[in-house]
């Protein structure tokens, strides 16, 4: 059991060290390096390699935003596989990411209680 | 002096990246956030009636609520300052993306300003993702229709 | 005599009076002390941080001309500026004092840009009391040109931080114990390829650079003749940059080189490579240079100002960054 805690630190941890090299050395944008993870947690899932990751890394790997590309992709081949190609779209639009719509849902939250402010 | 011998002079005089320093921190950050979630997954799995597969659902959502205090509070653009990717690369970062500009443009109303702009930074994640998954899982379609591979 | 760009003021406009605000944040200068008004808020009490950004400038202004026993309908003309679009802040405080207006954008070189067509006038005889200056707000323009204020981003050592200040001078005809406006450069948009604006230092030194070259051979000056050669917001980095830039051309750089947006939060590592902002030059050109000119330790300055000429859809389109920069010369006569 503590194991998976372990790996989840590690895989994490690992995954945003990817994402900081695509920072620095690289020299990309947040916006343009969050979405070449997103597609290579897509890429992965389409090998069938990201859900073997959940299982070892857990938190891990579902933290990082490249478990948005897998949970899209995931949704989309289980419907392809029932349905043939049209699952392709209707198993995307199935899947509700619960980070998208956390993430508008406190959005809206916030900005009501919130304000900006220009500390550091 | 030409653009290039400018460009070598801005190269030598600016300070470095500190690339093992962000390096390091990325992970550091990226890991803890990571291994918090792990926890609220426990959580989730242990008082509530999820499984492994299914607690990464409300294990999310609760990140992201963290992320709106955080960010609320003016906290999280000192974790991003000092961890760098290890804050944006998980759900929170996303979620600080979102969160950030709605409280924004809050200036602007609801509907306008809020509503229009929520997705500024984050609508490229969105587009690319479900636009991945959709080329990816075309791809795959095909392929087991022709029989290269098997689901 | 005509010469590109180069103009000599023989009637000598004085800078009879200035007015300086700053936000909370700017209780961290080290010329805290010296700005005439410092407010608690960053949006002064007031919706939005646009309005805060109008309410400093007109603040300012007002503060320029009470120094000098005027009221805005004593002035004859209003020439500022700042870096929202559209200069919404500088057009909305203009609407409330009432002065023939004429906004300026020079982005973070428009305190000295400000100051050379208020001085223009003078010359001309056609103005004796104009209002000139420039501001900037913080949070108005973190977010028009980077990010949402509460967005994690990381931001490199090269990167800036924008002042919430505004600073304007009362520009009269000559007056004997005051700083005078002798003569000016105006800049031309330079750029060497520098695409990254989270290192404006770097893409703004060749600017500043060409202008200080210009002005020194144009006006036939050496560095030394300066008691002090002040930049404008070129930012510990871009200081660096151009110290070497000028050194290349053998000027010879000693102490009295300095920089406005290096010094305007001291060594605070937080700040990264320092302050920037149109509001940044103006804050200290009118109290440090000002009080220094008027306490006797500086007689004959010059101040460069630094501006990037970008907006965040050039950036996003792909372009590089232009720059400019203006000089002006103030002697004490």
């Amino acid at each position: 059991m503590i194991s998976i805690f372990i790996t989840s630190f590690i895989v994490g941890g690992l995954i945003c060290v990817v994402g900081q090299l695509l920072f620095d050395v690289a020299k990309l944008t947040p916006a343009h390096t969050l979405c070449i993870l997103v597609v290579t947690g897509s890429v992965l899932d389409g090998f069938g390699l990201y859900e073997p990751l959940i299982d070892f890394a857990g938190a891990g790997a579902t933290i990082p935003i490249t478990s948005f590309g897998n949970a899209l992709t995931h949704g989309a081949m289980a419907e392809a596989e029932k349905h043939g190609l049209i699952g392709v779209l209707t198993g995307m639009f199935e899947v509700t990411s619960s980070g998208i719509s956390s993430a508008i849902l406190f959005g809206f939250i916030a900005a009501l209680i919130f304000k900006s402010e220009g500390k550091i | 002096m030409d653009e290039k011998k400018y460009a070598q002079l801005e190269q030598q005089t600016s300070p470095k990246t500190p690339l093992l320093r962000n390096v390091i921190f990325a992970f550091l950050t990226g890991g803890t956030i990571c291994l918090i979630g792990q926890f609220i997954a426990l959580f989730y799995m242990t008082f509530f009636d999820f499984t492994e597969r299914t607690a990464s659902n409300p294990t999310v959502a609760t990140m992201v609520f963290f992320s709106m205090l955080l960010t609320g509070f003016g906290q999280y653009k000192k974790i991003g300052q000092l961890g760098g990717a290890g804050s944006a690369v998980p759900i929170t970062g996303f979620g600080n993306a979102v969160i950030s500009a709605a409280i924004e443009h809050k200036s602007e109303g609801y509907v306008l300003g809020v509503g229009g702009n929520m997705f500024k930074l984050a609508g490229a994640v969105i587009l690319f993702g479900v636009f991945s998954a959709f080329v990816v899982a075309l791809i795959k379609t095909i392929l087991v229709k022709f029989g290269v591979i098997s689901w | 005599m005509v010469a590109r760009g180069l103009l000599t003021f023989k009637t000598t406009p004085s800078i009879v009076a200035t007015g300086v605000t700053a936000g909370p944040l700017e209780k961290k200068s080290p010329f805290v002390s010296q700005f005439d008004k410092v407010y608690d808020d960053e949006r002064c009490g007031l919706k939005t941080n646009e309005h805060a950004h109008a309410k400093m400038i007109e603040d300012a202004c007002m503060i320029a001309l009470s120094k000098v026993d005027s009221i805005p309908s004593d002035a004859d003309f209003l020439l500022i500026g700042d870096l929202v679009n559209q200069m919404t802040p500088s057009n909305f405080s203009a609407t409330t004092l009432g002065i023939p207006y004429v906004g300026l954008f020079s982005a973070c070189a428009t305190s000295v840009s400000s100051l050379v067509m208020a001085a223009l006038l003078t010359e001309a005889g056609m103005s004796t009391c104009a209002v000139a200056g420039a501001a900037s707000q913080h949070n108005a323009i973190e977010r028009q040109f980077r990010y949402p204020v509460e967005y994690g981003a990381q931001k490199p050592e090269t990167a800036q931080w924008t002042v919430t200040a505004a600073g304007v001078a009362t520009v009269t005809p000559y007056k004997k114990g005051f700083p005078s406006i002798t003569c000016a450069t105006i800049g031309c948009a330079t750029d060497l390829g520098m695409t990254d604006p989270l290192n404006m230092g770097a893409a703004m030194a060749p600017a500043a650079a060409d202008t200080l070259t210009r002005h020194l051979a144009g006006h036939g000056t050496k560095a030394s003749d300066y008691d002090c050669i002040m930049t404008g917001d070129l930012g510990k980095t871009g200081f660096e940059l151009y110290k070497i830039l000028i050194g290349n051309t053998g000027v010879d750089v000693k102490e009295n080189f300095r920089d406005a947006g290096a010094e305007f939060y001291s060594d605070n590592p937080v700040f990264l490579s320092g302050a920037s902002g149109a509001g940044c030059s103006a804050a200290v050109f009118f109290t440090e240079i000002i009080e220094k000119m008027k306490a006797g330790d500086y007689k004959r300055v010059l101040l460069i100002a630094t501006g990037a000429l970008l907006s965040p859809m050039s950036f996003q389109q792909g372009d590089t960054i232009p720059c400019i920069a203006h000089a002006v010369e103030l002697t004490m006569k």
